[in-house]
């Protein structure tokens, strides 16, 4: 797969306006997440390997389909860092290419159950698919 | 005429590197009035001073203009140089062509041009200099220290030993600070107490040191030597030249929920209190929100029960007005408040301490006598676990906490590790933090004792929830070594807070005009250089009102502080500005906007007679205190008949500087 | 830092309140047309009840669910800009009760506000006869009952208190985070949810875990992430005492109502609570 050929850390930069620089690797926000033991990539791992330039790695993972998007990192970083808008810039990074939906309206009717809401529906699709 | 000399200065590379420096000197030649012009490496090394001296004398020079680096580096030492060839030293004008100029330039072509316009500007001006003559005032010869904490009354003992009178102005009732409040020191363990306690009685005994207690700076007025403060002395409800500290109405007080400050309010005390045992004066005060006496006008049991006859239920704030020759800033920190950083659930459980509450617990003289036991319901701990830089380090547009290291929490983390683990074995101790910072002597030995000999348990990574469960506290956090997000059923959590300056620090900087950064802690005169004065001529700074330190580098600077104050004592006089405003008496229409704007109370008026050709009579006209005005010019500006100007910078002299710029 | 802001923030919807004072504009969004059809028919009866009419919008889209973190995400904001304008066109404060629709309202209009790359663009899109700049105030259904309508005068409209009713207030994510944008209540120690329940006449238990995540769309991904969670939850509250768990959002109802395993406790909306409390549920 040649993904990181055409992402650079600097795109992911740029989507997501998070300044990993300002990072201290502190770790608040994986000892704040509530996916950890989900991912295999942790938030300050995010910071620091979009840092490194470590793209490939990342955008391989399936850590990026486990975020919750719950802003817990977000909220409680001393520096600002906003980690999760990090991990939604590589997830939007891979969705956003030819055939990497995560997720089609195909696979919804084997997923649905009877109390299941449209919001699980409509947030799964914007999250995990183009 | 003027006969002006230029000198421009290479400053090594500094100038050189970004200014063609021989094509400003070269420019300058051509100047009129201009009789000599040169250039040279260091021109304020001795060589180069002596190249000014003699170009004085060769040239019977009446003007120098050095370009060079800022005045505020060497215009000092120029104008030595200017008086030792007789030449008046306000006939030297500093044009910076290095920090305003070849610093902040790349460009060679454009560097020179700005540099030689800037020549010519001060050359412009030079040509309407006129020698000016310094006058004196006089030194009160006596020091206030504001704060009587460590580094207040380190400060003030420094100083009493030289033989100068000094005041300590404490807020509380207690001198004593937050010393008093610590169990052990850091790393050598003593009792914080034991070492601060003769302090408190030495400065007490000291016939030099007056001690004003419960007290706050009302205002103040006057300048470097001679400064006069309104104190506010809080009335205390206690006649303190007949209380004889007994204790007894403290015991009687039937009112008893008020929270006990001394021990973070962990516990509670009587309206009527003395802070602690070895309070300074040894006399109690009376909270009169309190009090049931002020509240009902009934009770009255420690007035039944005092012997000496000391309860006085009218007494009123008192204003003592004194007189000062220079002021020392020692009002210290505060913890934040932790209840910002609930994810840590401060709020929620007693058992989620700050590190100043877990010293009070700690402290044999403490609520629980030095018994380490959970505040919620009295038991053992089994299993603690301490957070480090709770609100330290935080960047500006995060949502709480401050952007600076607070600099004492790892090593007092690491005492409270190891004390807990050396009093009680059986209690498991994890310390989690992002780096231990330790430099200082003797400190990483200290934090590696803890790890090596007491086996605390330090978990790289920041702690992200501390859940409230039925009978414990879960703390969910990173450990980044071994990359895990762990989890820990503690019995307590202690939190090392960030530390911020004390809140009363504001409105004393304000009132000082001793300025402050965006922290509120008070800036130094120079971060290296003058690190214990601040800006303001006779206010210096002591202890962590200037920023966070430790208690040996308290003791350090309050002793510097000290140094500086008894420096300026010592004089019998002082040699003031002469570049000060002077009213046209002929133009002043005594409309008093000047007295308006005056920060330093300098201006007054008079009633004159004047005679000129188009008024002759009694005139009232605005009259400067050379002594007082420090002439930032603010009068000239608000002046709306242009009578008002300043010495050294007339407005005649600044609009030659930018004609010179614009020509 | 954001205390300020909130201050600030309050002063100004203070003012806006008083224009129009009790007439909203009301976004109720997909899910409480469906499945989630209590939570908004027992909102309306109540609001009415309390003298607060909420004028639904008209032609309503959804608005997406979730908020687009991306910069450079302008089209899935676009329909977000619509109900906005919608409701600064009737110079009304818009009411929303599913935390999903409010936060994503709430933070696309601080982008239109104080979002210059996003403002610009989405106007560009939309071509409205005048720029949509973020003017119009957008609250919770909580936040209307808070500061608008009032605690107190909730608790003087009461004719079921709840009495002995031990409540767990779930906060979840949406509602409280990021809180500089969101200003609902503190993020870690928010009180809103619990003083509604006093209000109600109940007693609310709190619990560490109310404002941590339910799992949200993870279920439709790894439905073992989100059983995870809500245990976690519903244990917290359980041990502290709760007969019952209420919320705002129609995803964290189903996550804590479906993916429950070991811990299992009734959840409801809290607006049935209310309108149970202001004795308008039966009426319906």
């Amino acid at each position: 797969m040649s993904l990181t050929n055409t992402v650079t850390a600097e795109d992911l930069i740029r989507i997501s306006g998070v300044d990993p620089s300002k990072c201290m690797q502190c770790g608040k926000c994986s000892g704040a997440c509530p996916s950890y033991d989900e991912m295999e990539y942790h938030p300050h791992q995010f910071v620091a390997m979009v840092r490194k330039g470590q793209i490939e790695k990342l955008m391989a993972s399936d850590a990026i389909y486990q975020c919750l998007s719950c802003f817990a990192c977000l909220e409680r970083c001393p520096r600002n860092v906003e980690p999760a808008k990090l991990i939604e810039a590589v997830r939007v990074a891979v969705i956003r290419q030819q055939g990497m939906n995560h997720m089609t309206a195909n696979d919804i009717p084997e997923k649905l159950d009877e109390k299941l809401p449209q919001q699980a529906i409509v947030s799964a699709m914007r999250k995990y698919s183009k | 005429m003027q006969r002006i000399g230029v000198f421009v200065c290479w400053c090594g590379s500094n100038i050189a590197a970004t200014v063609d420096v021989k094509a400003v000197a070269e420019a300058a030649k051509h100047e009129p009035g201009v009789v000599f012009s040169t250039d040279y490496q260091y021109m304020c090394s001795e060589n180069g001073q002596a190249m000014i001296r003699e170009a004085i004398k060769e040239h019977r020079l009446t003007g120098v203009v050095i370009c060079s680096c800022s005045p505020r580096m060497h215009e000092a030492t120029f104008r030595k140089t200017a008086v030792s060839a007789g030449l008046n030293p306000y006939m030297v004008e500093i044009a910076n062509i290095r920090e305003q100029c070849s610093w902040i330039h790349k460009d060679m072509a454009e560097g020179t041009e700005k540099a030689i316009i800037l020549a010519r500007a001060a050359i412009a001006k030079v040509h309407l200099n006129a020698p000016l003559v310094a006058g004196t005032s006089p030194v009160t010869k006596r020091a206030l220290v504001i704060g009587g904490g460590i580094a207040g009354i380190q400060t003030a003992l420094d100083i009493a030993d030289a033989g100068f009178e000094v005041d300590i102005v404490e807020k509380a009732p207690t001198i004593g600070g937050r010393m008093a409040q610590l169990d052990k020191t850091f790393p050598t363990l003593d009792c914080s107490a034991c070492i601060l306690t003769p302090k408190m009685v030495d400065a007490a005994q000291h016939e030099k040191i007056n001690i004003i207690s419960y007290a706050e700076l009302d205002s103040l007025s006057g300048f470097v030597g001679n400064f006069t403060a309104k104190i506010r002395k809080k009335a205390r409800f206690i006649d303190e030249t007949k209380c004889t500290g007994c204790g007894i109405c403290t015991e009687k007080c039937p009112s008893r929920k008020g929270l006990n400050d001394f021990n973070m309010g962990l516990n509670t005390r009587g309206a009527v209190y003395i802070p602690f045992a070895q309070a300074i004066p040894n006399v109690a005060v009376i909270d009169s929100a309190q009090c049931i006496h002020f509240r009902t006008g009934k009770c009255g049991l420690c007035e039944k029960n005092c012997s000496a006859g000391a309860i006085k239920f009218d007494q009123k704030d008192e204003i003592l007005e004194r007189e000062y020759g220079a002021i020392v800033v020692a009002t210290g920190f505060k913890p934040i408040d932790a209840s910002a950083f609930n994810e840590y659930a401060y709020s929620d459980s007693p058992d989620v301490v700050t590190s100043l509450e877990f010293e009070r617990i700690m402290n044999a003289a403490g609520p629980t006598k030095g018994k380490l036991v959970r505040p919620s319901d009295g038991k053992h701990p089994h299993e603690i676990v301490f957070i480090q830089c709770v609100g330290s380090r935080c960047t500006e547009d995060a949502t709480k906490g401050k952007p600076y290291c607070s600099k004492i929490c790892c090593m007092y983390t690491a005492k409270h590790a190891m004390l807990v683990r050396e009093k009680y074995p059986d209690v498991k101790v994890h310390v989690f933090y992002i780096d231990a910072r330790t430099p200082g002597k003797n400190f990483d030995e200290f934090y590696r004792r803890a790890v090596e000999q007491y086996d605390v348990d330090y978990i790289k990574g920041m702690v992200g929830k501390v859940s409230v469960e039925q009978d414990h506290l879960h703390v969910q956090g990173s450990d980044l070594i071994n990359n895990e997000q762990i989890h820990i059923n503690a019995d307590m959590v202690v939190l090392a807070t960030a530390i911020e300056p004390d809140p009363t620090a504001r409105a004393l900087g304000t009132m000082l005009t001793a300025s402050m950064d965006t922290n509120d802690f008070f800036t130094e005169a120079h971060p290296k250089l003058r690190p214990v004065e601040s800006p303001t001529a006779g206010v210096f700074l002591s202890g962590v009102a200037q920023g966070p330190k430790d208690i040996p580098e308290t003791v350090a600077q309050a002793g510097a502080a000290a140094a500086k104050v008894i420096g300026l004592l010592c004089k019998n006089e002082l040699t003031c500005n002469p570049c000060v405003a002077h009213a046209n008496e002929a133009l002043c229409n005594g409309c008093s906007q000047c007295e308006r704007v005056c920060p330093y109370g300098a201006i007054t008026y008079e009633d004159k007679e004047v005679r000129s050709p188009e008024f002759r009579g009694i005139k009232r006209i605005a009259v400067v205190n050379g002594a007082i005005c420090q002439g930032c010019g603010a009068c000239t500006v608000t002046c709306p008949s242009g009578a008002m100007d300043l010495k050294g910078f007339s407005n005649s002299q600044i609009m030659a500087e930018v004609d010179a710029i614009c020509r | 830092m954001w205390l300020f802001d909130e201050i600030v923030k309050f002063h100004i919807t203070e003012l806006e309140g008083q224009v129009n004072h009790m007439k909203y504009s009301y976004y109720p969004g997909c899910t409480l047309k469906t499945k989630a059809k209590e939570l908004d028919r027992y909102g309306r009866l109540s609001a009415a009840k309390l003298g607060a009419e909420l004028e639904e919008i008209e032609n309503w889209q959804c608005c997406g669910a979730v908020y687009p973190q991306a910069e450079d995400e302008i089209a899935t904001k676009l329909s977000a800009v619509r109900t906005l304008d919608a409701a600064k066109q009737k110079d009304q404060e818009l009411v929303t009760l599913c935390s999903a629709c409010h936060h994503v309202l709430k933070r696309v209009n601080d982008d239109m506000k104080n979002n210059e790359y996003v403002r610009t663009r989405a106007n560009n899109y939309l071509k409205l006869d005048v720029p949509y700049e973020g003017e119009t105030s957008v609250i919770h259904y909580l936040e209307m009952l808070r500061d608008r309508i009032g605690f107190d005068t909730l608790k003087a409209a009461v004719v079921n208190p709840l009495k002995g009713v031990k409540i767990a207030a779930y906060y979840g994510c949406l509602l409280l985070r990021p809180s500089g944008v969101m200003a609902f209540d503190d993020p870690e120690n928010p009180t809103i949810i619990e003083d509604f329940i006093k209000a109600i006449g109940a007693t609310p238990i709190k619990y560490s875990q109310r404002n941590e995540c339910c799992g949200g769309y993870i279920a439709m991904e790894d439905k073992g992430a989100a059983q995870k969670r809500v245990d976690v939850i519903l244990s917290s509250a359980k041990n502290a005492g709760a007969d019952l768990i209420i919320t705002a959002c129609p995803l964290c109802m189903y996550n804590l109502d479906a993916n429950a395993t070991e811990s299992v406790l009734p959840v409801k909306y809290f607006t049935e609570l209310l309108a149970d409390a202001l004795g308008v549920k039966e009426e319906d």
